[in-house]
């Protein structure tokens, strides 16, 4: 076997794979900051959130890929596109339920993840659409393994991301309001928290961070209408991995998920890659029901 | 508030079956009094393989009008009856189900992809009606079904066109790496089967799904063996993402696509990764390359200009698959009076007939009826497809 000798070549491959593995870590781990985000304020698992990655992805090709604006106002822009779409959502399809019960809701995010896939299809149309890497600086080549620019872009910019929603919800009264209604909504109201007001944040929040993800990874991949379900499904098991309602938690999972389906590739089989997830997933909850990272106020229905 | 609520509901479910059926309502009629022939149509019109069933069903509806306005076929209008799959085989299946009990068709065309057609086989074997697939995979003729005919050129003869270049260049170990669907299964079985006759060693046969980001970490797998070539199967868009992780990763490893992305959308998504890349295609893609001495340079001009007059929109070589199967299917139906037997008996002993994939023998061990000229060998440079030989 040529894995068991630690030869120059091998390591290549081990840091080859690792690489792919963290670029595509770092986006499930966006993805899941998201369900998370919105799980811990609302206990809503939202299916769509698939399709606001893909709203992301697109919005990008038009801003960026058709109208050439600059790389920070087009990503600017596309986030703002994107939560403004959530709050749409959440007005209109979430808030206006009267039986608000978490079945419902899940039900209503499903047939809202099927409405946005048509509007992105009536919108875009059916083709695919590629953009250029935000920059073009050929690959870093670290020890024969290749390391791409938008590899470091992706990872800069989720660093960046976690350490500015790790700064809001500790540092900053919103954030802090925000973290008190997800540990209990009736708590942070009689202090004169406005509940509604956090929903809607977290909503915005929650799809702007689809919409970041979307964005970040518009020019690794083939962006088209109906890319988001299996992203979301990812990022999805990303979160329940590491725990579903903590941000590290997201995090951990995302990271871990990308890496073991990249080695799962190299070293097992490319045609195991998307059971790994699944695999790793069920395994994870008959061994840790609350993921990785499990508070005790994360409950399940 | 419940009530009011149920009101709405109904509402609502009473106005979509108003618009379903307003959608579904075609005019069906026939200047000559005769009955008009109905030939159903089952294309992925939407969803991801739109690419192909967008023009097969576009084909169809101009070649229909065509020979609609030269008068039918002895007397009879052709009237087309298309259903959406979206790809996807269980709609397949519901289509062609509308197709044989409600719509009464004599013969069906598409559907587009070999999933969607396997899905819909058994049906027509039950139903007795002559059908004629749009798709490439080699499984829907072999074994042969006296029902079942397809106009795309199949892989073995893709396969073959590839390996005889790669034979040419004096390569001798490959990688494979594949989709995994049916398209690319089909295209793996042929890869490795036939690697043997061209005296090639595959090294690593690998796979990737359809909606993949990333395929890096195949292509690092595939790298530690040295391939002289790498021949990926599969259709846009994971075939790009393939190439461009290939210019990423800098490896300088001649590569070679399938026909499953012979299209000018191949190029735009995959950019400059695209250079290099070479692929066999259907003459259509290459016709004004081709010498005036090709038998199908005519057919494939008139269809080129006729399909961009009408549609405004560039012709890639799957819209021929239809364009064919209506051409052949129509030349069948004539002298057979509906007969669906007639029809399947005429389809079967078509000889040389000109089409856009290629010039047509059937016969009854031939349901494809193409040899390896259906294909040549393309590369692509400066974004546009150069012949090669």
């Amino acid at each position: 076997m040529a894995g068991l000798t630690c030869s120059g070549q091998t390591m290549q491959e081990i840091l080859q794979y690792f690489f792919s593995g963290i670029t595509n870590g770092a986006i499930y781990a966006v993805i899941a900051i998201g369900f998370s985000m919105l799980y811990s304020s609302t206990e809503l698992i939202n299916f769509a959130h698939g399709e606001f990655i893909m709203l992301g992805s697109l919005c990008m090709v038009t801003f960026f890929g058709s109208m050439h604006l600059p790389l920070v106002p087009a990503m600017i822009l596309t986030i703002i596109c994107i939560a403004f779409t959530g709050l749409v959502f959440e007005r209109l399809a979430i808030r206006s339920v009267k039986h608000p019960e978490p079945i419902v809701l899940v039900i209503i995010t499903v047939g809202a993840s099927i409405f946005l896939r048509g509007v992105g299809m009536l919108l875009w149309g059916k083709d695919a659409y590629s953009i250029p890497s935000f920059t073009s600086h050929p690959p870093i080549d670290i020890a024969g393994a290749k390391l791409l620019s938008q590899s470091i872009w992706i990872i800069a910019i989720f660093l960046v991301t976690a350490l500015g929603l790790h700064l809001f919800y500790k540092k900053t009264l919103t954030g802090k309001a925000m973290e008190a209604n997800a540990i209990s909504k009736r708590a942070a109201w009689i202090v004169g928290i406005p509940s509604k007001f956090m929903v809607m944040m977290a909503f915005g929040l929650s799809t702007a961070m689809g919409g970041l993800a979307g964005v970040i990874i518009s020019p690794i991949t083939m962006c088209s209408y109906d890319m988001g379900t299996m992203l979301g499904l990812k990022g999805f098991c990303a979160a329940m991995l590491g725990g579903l309602g903590s941000l590290w938690g997201a995090l951990i999972g995302g990271f871990l998920l990308g890496i073991l389906e990249a080695l799962g590739v190299g070293f097992v089989s490319s045609g195991l890659k998307d059971a790994t997830a699944f695999l790793l997933l069920l395994l994870i909850l008959y061994v840790r029901p609350g993921g990785i990272i499990s508070s005790a106020e994360v409950n399940r229905f | 508030m419940m009530s009011v609520n149920r009101n709405h509901s109904i509402m609502m479910i009473l106005s979509f079956i108003a618009i379903v059926c307003l959608m579904a309502a075609s005019p069906a009629f026939s200047e000559s009094g005769k009955q008009p022939y109905k030939i159903g149509g089952i294309f992925a019109v939407t969803g991801p393989a739109s690419f192909l069933g967008d023009p097969e069903k576009k084909s169809m509806e101009m070649i229909i009008e065509q020979i609609n306005s030269n008068g039918g076929i002895d007397g009879h209008m052709l009237e087309a009856v298309i259903y959406d799959t979206e790809g996807d085989p269980s709609k397949a299946v519901m289509g062609a189900n509308k197709l044989i009990n409600k719509d009464n068709v004599i013969a069906i065309v598409g559907p587009s992809a070999t999933p969607t057609t396997l899905a819909v086989m058994p049906m027509i074997q039950k139903a007795k009606i002559p059908f004629i697939s749009c798709a490439a995979g080699n499984k829907i003729v072999q074994p042969i079904d006296p029902w079942v005919f397809k106009t795309a050129q199949s892989d073995i003869q893709a396969v073959a066109t590839i390996y005889e270049t790669l034979k040419s260049k004096g390569i001798k170990k490959i990688g494979i790496i594949s989709v995994d669907n049916a398209f690319g299964e089909s295209g793996k079985e042929q890869l490795l089967s036939q690697a043997p006759d061209f005296g090639l060693t595959v090294t690593k046969s690998e796979t990737f799904g359809a909606k993949d980001t990333d395929m890096t970490a195949q292509l690092t797998k595939m790298r530690q063996d040295n391939p002289e070539a790498i021949v990926c199967w599969g259709t846009n868009p994971g075939p790009a993402v393939l190439a461009k992780n290939m210019q990423q990763l800098d490896l300088n490893i001649p590569l070679y696509q399938s026909h499953g992305v012979a299209s000018p959308k191949f190029i735009e998504l995959a950019g400059s990764a695209a250079e290099g890349i070479m692929l066999p295609t259907g003459k259509i893609l290459v016709a004004g390359l081709l010498p005036d001495t090709d038998p199908q340079k005519k057919i494939l001009n008139a269809y080129t200009t006729e399909y961009e007059k009408k549609y405004g929109s560039s012709v890639s070589g799957f819209g021929g698959y239809a364009y064919d199967a209506v051409n052949i299917l129509a030349a069948a139906l004539k002298n057979s009076n509906g007969d669906k037997e007639k029809i399947r008996e005429a389809i079967e002993n078509t000889k040389g007939y000109v089409g856009i994939s290629g010039v047509f023998n059937f016969s009854k061990t031939d349901h494809n009826g193409l040899g390896p000229d259906a294909f040549v060998m393309v590369k692509i440079k400066n974004g546009t497809w150069e012949l090669l030989q």
